[in-house]
């Protein structure tokens, strides 16, 4: 059974409260997350695909399986990398209705406005409008395909 | 205040006592010392100037030029101190010649809307070089496209130094405008400006040369460069944000249309016709940033009394250490090596993002600035996205570099583990 996504920002927070707010450590802690995401396909690495709004390269892939979601993310920036892991990890194979209904409490929690600055916190909300937008447009297929089965 | 000093060893400078000058240095960002180290972008204001604006709104404030109770008088004589100041700073010709501006940004402008649309049409030819600031980019071609004329671009070495030998093959009866930064904000090259004005003359162009990194520590002599407009920052040369000055040859400013409409800039308004003030007042209309604009003469007596040259000789010595500490850190590579260069150190990692490093280097305390340095098409030329910059400061200290040098040597081991 795949954990909520409220499970998961619990976890990321208990994570990140062993750090302290040490703003240091937390970045190569982001880091280190960053670095466990499977490198992307270079192929994905498209336009299309790019993550508008940042100053460093994002790419987000959304892929579709069973009425569930899943992420593929990559990063020109090693901290950037890390940030988008944490959104990767949280939607993972959840529904495009709980994706666009979460409210990512964590981020607030963590700290992450404080240790990442402006430029990059417009950077990770672009992140998030570009995983809910992908829920939204997976979310009128679904129903566009059931009236059709209908 | 004096403005002869004798130059001195660089040691010889109590950077200390010019550190106790500026109060926002001492404090600690992320739980460390600040070291501040992005001076290209702004530099830190000393006492003197703060206490300057203080005294301003305690004291004298009152609009200028209009009133004749004391404290317009007062505003109004403090506010002209600060242009004969800039007068003698830059050594123009009469202090007329000096109109304040917002900035650097605000002088270019200034010149391209009404000097360029005056001067400058259809199949004209304006040259800047390929290491512009955008601010020197882009109104300019706003212009050529108003007008239908050409913007040509003299091309930069690998070093990041301008190309002479182009330079004047670009030049023609068509060029009405050569407008060049004296030193470029990313790379810190320090461009031949004089031969850059005096091959332009041979062909009849104006010169307009971008002194927003170089006012504060070169002499500037605009009468013997011999350039036709000047532009700077007041808060590149420690003084406050919102307020600098363009130089311009009284013949060209005389000549000019006015730039913005208002109040101050007129000699008489009626329905049927108006009438324009004298220079300078012709391009300061409205109520200027008096404040700020009698601060900036502390700026400038504070620059005078450490004496540019002195600055400079700390300087030098200050890049050169800097240099050698940096090129001891693995996988470094310096963008930008001018022969002739001056307090910017550039450099890339290319295995690590640029903005990776600059906010690690936050968390330590380090202020730099990282990414294209509003000026793209200069990164382009050199193969890079952008670049961590570094750059200095008179208060900027070796124990400062080291500091950087330790960071950087532990942000590039920790990341590549």
């Amino acid at each position: 059974m795949t954990q909520s996504i409220t499970e998961t920002q619990n976890e990321i927070i208990e994570e990140f409260s062993l750090l302290d707010g040490d703003p240091e450590m937390t970045n190569f802690y982001i880091m280190e997350l960053g670095q466990k995401l499977p490198p992307l396909d270079e192929s994905q690495k498209t336009e299309d695909n790019i993550v508008k709004g940042c100053q460093s390269k994002v790419w987000l892939v959304p892929l579709w399986a069973e009425g569930k979601m899943k992420f593929e993310a990559d990063s020109n920036s090693a901290i950037t990398k890390g940030l988008v892991s944490l959104l990767v990890r949280v939607f993972q194979d959840q529904s495009p209705n709980d994706i666009i209904d979460a409210d990512l409490f964590f981020i607030d929690k963590i700290g992450m406005n404080r240790f990442i600055g402006t430029q990059r916190s417009n950077g990770f909300a672009a992140m998030i409008k570009q995983v809910k937008l992908a829920a939204l447009v997976n979310k009128e297929r679904e129903a566009i395909t059931r009236s059709n089965q209908k | 205040m004096s403005t002869e000093n004798t130059v001195v060893s660089a040691t010889q400078l109590n950077i200390e006592k010019i550190r106790q000058d500026f109060p926002i240095l001492h404090q600690e960002v992320n739980g460390r010392a600040l070291v501040y180290l992005d001076n290209a972008a702004t530099t830190q204001k000393p006492q003197v100037v703060i206490n300057a604006l203080t005294h301003y709104y305690q004291q004298d404030n009152a609009n200028i030029h209009r009133g004749i109770h004391t404290l317009a008088e007062r505003a109004t004589a403090a506010f002209e101190e600060t242009r004969q100041a800039i007068h003698q700073f830059i050594n123009s010709n009469e202090p007329e010649e000096i109109v304040f501006t917002k900035g650097t940004t605000d002088g270019i402008n200034l010149v391209a809307a009404t000097f360029g649309r005056a001067n400058v049409q259809e199949g004209d030819e304006i040259v800047i070089s390929a290491m512009e600031h955008h601010s020197n980019i882009v109104p300019w071609q706003m212009l050529c496209e108003e007008k239908g004329a050409n913007l040509k671009v003299i091309p930069v070495n690998n070093k990041g130094e301008v190309e002479l030998e182009e330079y004047k093959k670009l030049l023609s009866e068509r060029t009405k405008l050569v407008s060049v930064v004296y030193v470029s904000n990313s790379l810190g090259t320090i461009n031949p400006v004089k031969e850059i004005i005096d091959l332009a003359h041979e062909y009849g162009a104006a010169v307009l040369i971008d002194g927003a990194q170089s006012t504060a520590y070169l002499d500037i002599d605009v009468q013997a460069l011999n350039c036709d407009f000047y532009v700077f920052s007041g808060h590149k040369v420690f003084g406050p944000t919102g307020v600098g000055a363009l130089y311009g040859k009284r013949r060209h400013l005389e000549k000019m249309p006015p730039y913005q409409g208002g109040g101050e800039m007129i000699r008489s308004v009626s329905f049927e016709k108006t009438t324009y003030n004298d220079i300078p007042y012709k391009f300061e209309a409205g109520t200027p940033n008096i404040a700020d604009v009698v601060a900036l003469k502390a700026a400038i007596e504070y620059i005078n009394q450490i004496g540019k040259a002195n600055m400079r000789a700390y300087e030098e010595e200050l890049l050169a250490y800097a240099h050698q500490r940096l090129s001891e850190i693995p996988g470094i590579r310096m963008v930008g090596t001018a022969e002739n260069k001056m307090n910017v150190i550039s450099f890339v990692f290319d295995d690590i993002f640029h903005f990776d490093i600059g906010q690690m280097l936050d968390t330590r305390g380090i202020a730099v600035r990282t990414g294209h340095h509003c000026t793209e098409p200069l990164m382009n030329r050199l193969g890079v996205e952008g670049t961590v910059r570094a750059s200095l400061a008179v208060y900027n200290t070796k124990e400062e570099i080291d500091q950087l040098t330790e960071g950087l040597h532990r942000i590039v081991t920790m990341m590549r583990k």
